[in-house]
């Protein structure tokens, strides 16, 4: 479980997270939604133990991030950046197998190579495997980054908008992949996301932000109505259903 | 293929180094192969130190086309020897014992990188940018500080000043080459030590502390060496600033790898390589004895220009 209690988190004079308490349970997939600015990144990074509050406490699975050794804590939570640096040269497989640093600090062994090469099966990256990074699209490089934080192989996998710069086919081919693995591996999920569609369809919880502060959480099906979505994003929604599940549309 | 280019570059190196020594060699064989070990010891050192430190420096700028020299080390070393020879007069720095001016040079050196480094980045350890800015602002000062001084100086005292301000491999003493190699060993050991923590390193910050690496610590360790490695091989020979560039760009091009393990000794090797190459072409080929820095000077800026446009029109 990640238990996030009177997370305050500022930056300078901007008060970033105010008075955040929440908890998630394991399993399935959690969204947090919300405007820009709204917190969600920061959330985010402090549940990753890489954003030191400015008061509050994060456990994860019991663990303090912010009193753990930093491979003690990358063997509990994987993050994916929003924009991670792509350096040249780097192959997919490369790439893929730095999610096994906090596992062997250098020394990899033979488990180290099944589980890169299970995470680039689990994204279809086996014939992109020897491509360097810089070769690839927007989309595939997504992929890669995202099969590096499965092969960290940690019970929690935090992924901060890894829909950016996706087209809606391989969004969805991303989304319902990571919905396989949470349900098939029991990997807990949790992730930053602007399209609410996505999130409605795809996510087990709903985590909803505005002005550094959760507005409302619950499951999808009961948190995504017109009224709390006009008040997280200033905005009169509509919500309609199709074949069972929510879509939303802004009016 | 990244792994088999440090074995020949290795090979190049000691075919290159045989040649230098033996090349129209004549009797006393004793005396002249002495003088001969001794540059071809200090051009491998300071060829090897300037290489792997601008991969190190490069990776924790997260920039492929800085030299540590941009941090202002070459400035400073000129402002020293301008200061040395306002205070002590041309003929008084010829007398200084040579042991206690490399010393101090390095240690004044080591110490202004340390105070930089450690200053601006004890505060906040994630802004090298700023760490580099305010090296750039700072070498730009010195040179500017440097520049007054001399334009008061006696011409005769200017020209010793002047010739500091190239690297020149024909004065280099014994007993500071064997401390500069200790050095240089020392940090290039740890630098391989670190090689797999500077591979994640590279991947930036926000990545590498999310895998579990101490970021922050391999930055500052990183940039320790580099100062360690550029403050002894400048106070041994003077400053090279665009070597380094040309050995880690030659070094990434040859390997094609981000793989420090291969990257480090590889630009070490390459920096030691175009060194005894130029010298030995400059020296035994055309008979000349000290245009070797300026033209590594100039490829290097050649370079680097090259770099900047190329990577302006991607």
């Amino acid at each position: 479980m990640i238990d996030v209690s009177g997370l305050n988190y500022h930056l300078g004079a901007a008060r970033i997270l105010q008075d955040v308490s929440l908890r998630l349970d394991p399993g399935g997939i959690t969204a947090l939604i919300g405007p820009n600015g709204a917190g969600k990144s920061s959330l985010l990074h402090c549940m990753a133990g890489l954003n030191a509050p400015t008061a509050g406490r994060v456990r994860i699975d019991g663990l303090d991030p912010f009193a753990a050794s930093g491979e003690e804590r990358a063997r509990k939570v994987a993050l994916l950046q929003q924009s991670p640096v792509v350096v040249s040269r780097l192959q997919v497989r490369e790439l893929v197998a730095f999610g096994r640093w906090p596992h062997h600090r250098g020394r990899p062994g033979p488990e180290d190579a099944a589980q890169v090469e299970a995470a680039l099966e689990a994204f279809s990256l086996q014939e992109l495997a020897t491509r360097p990074l810089d070769t690839l699209s927007g989309g595939q490089r997504q992929r890669a980054f995202i099969a590096m934080t499965y092969a960290q192989d940690t019970p929690w996998m935090l992924l901060d908008e890894p829909l950016n710069a996706l087209d809606p086919r391989h969004a969805r081919d991303l989304m319902a992949r990571l919905h396989r693995l949470s349900r098939g591996t029991g990997r807990s999920i949790v992730i930053v996301i602007h399209d609410i569609n996505a999130a409605a369809g795809w996510a087990d919880r709903i985590v909803a932000m505005k002005d550094g502060r959760v507005l409302a959480e619950g499951e999808s099906a009961t948190l995504l109505t017109p009224d709390t979505l006009a008040d997280v994003f200033d905005t009169p929604f509509e919500v309609l259903s199709h074949k069972g599940r929510a879509v939303v549309v802004a009016r | 293929m990244a792994d088999r280019c440090v074995p020949w570059l290795v090979l190049a190196l000691v075919v290159l180094s045989v040649g230098f020594l033996a090349w129209h060699l004549r009797a006393p064989y004793g005396f002249i192969l002495e003088l001969r070990g001794t540059k071809l010891a200090a051009l491998i050192c300071v060829g090897a130190a300037t290489g792997a430190a601008t991969i190190l420096f490069q990776t924790v700028a997260m920039n492929r086309l800085l030299t540590p020299g941009i941090v202002g080390f070459d400035a400073l070393f000129v402002l020293l020897q301008t200061l040395l020879v306002v205070s002590l007069g041309g003929v008084g720095v010829a007398q200084l014992p040579g042991a206690l001016r490399f010393v101090v040079e390095a240690l004044v050196l080591m110490a202004a990188a340390t105070a930089l480094f450690g200053v601006l980045l004890r505060r906040d350890a994630s802004d090298v940018t700023r760490m580099i800015l305010t090296g750039v602002v700072l070498g730009v000062l010195l040179r500017g500080l440097a520049s007054v001084v001399q334009r008061m100086m006696d011409p005769s005292e200017f020209a010793v000043v002047q010739q500091a301000m190239f690297a020149s491999f024909g004065r280099v003493d014994v007993g500071q080459l064997v401390a500069a190699a200790l050095v240089l060993l020392a940090a290039l050991g740890w630098a391989m030590r670190m090689a797999p923590a500077l591979d994640v390193a590279g991947l930036g910050r926000g990545t590498a502390r999310g895998l579990g690496l101490n970021h922050d610590r391999v930055v500052m360790i990183s940039l320790m060496l580099v100062a360690a490695m550029i403050s002894v091989s400048t106070a041994l020979v003077g400053p090279i600033t665009f070597l380094g560039l040309l050995a880690a760009s030659l070094a990434r091009h040859l390997t094609d790898t981000h793989r420090h393990t291969v990257l480090i000794p590889a630009a070490a090797l390459i920096g030691a390589l175009i060194l005894v190459a130029g010298q030995f072409v400059f020296e035994r080929l055309l008979g000349s004895q000290s245009a070797l820095a300026v033209v590594v000077e100039l490829f290097g800026g050649l370079l680097f220009l090259w770099l900047v446009l190329r990577k302006g029109k991607r």
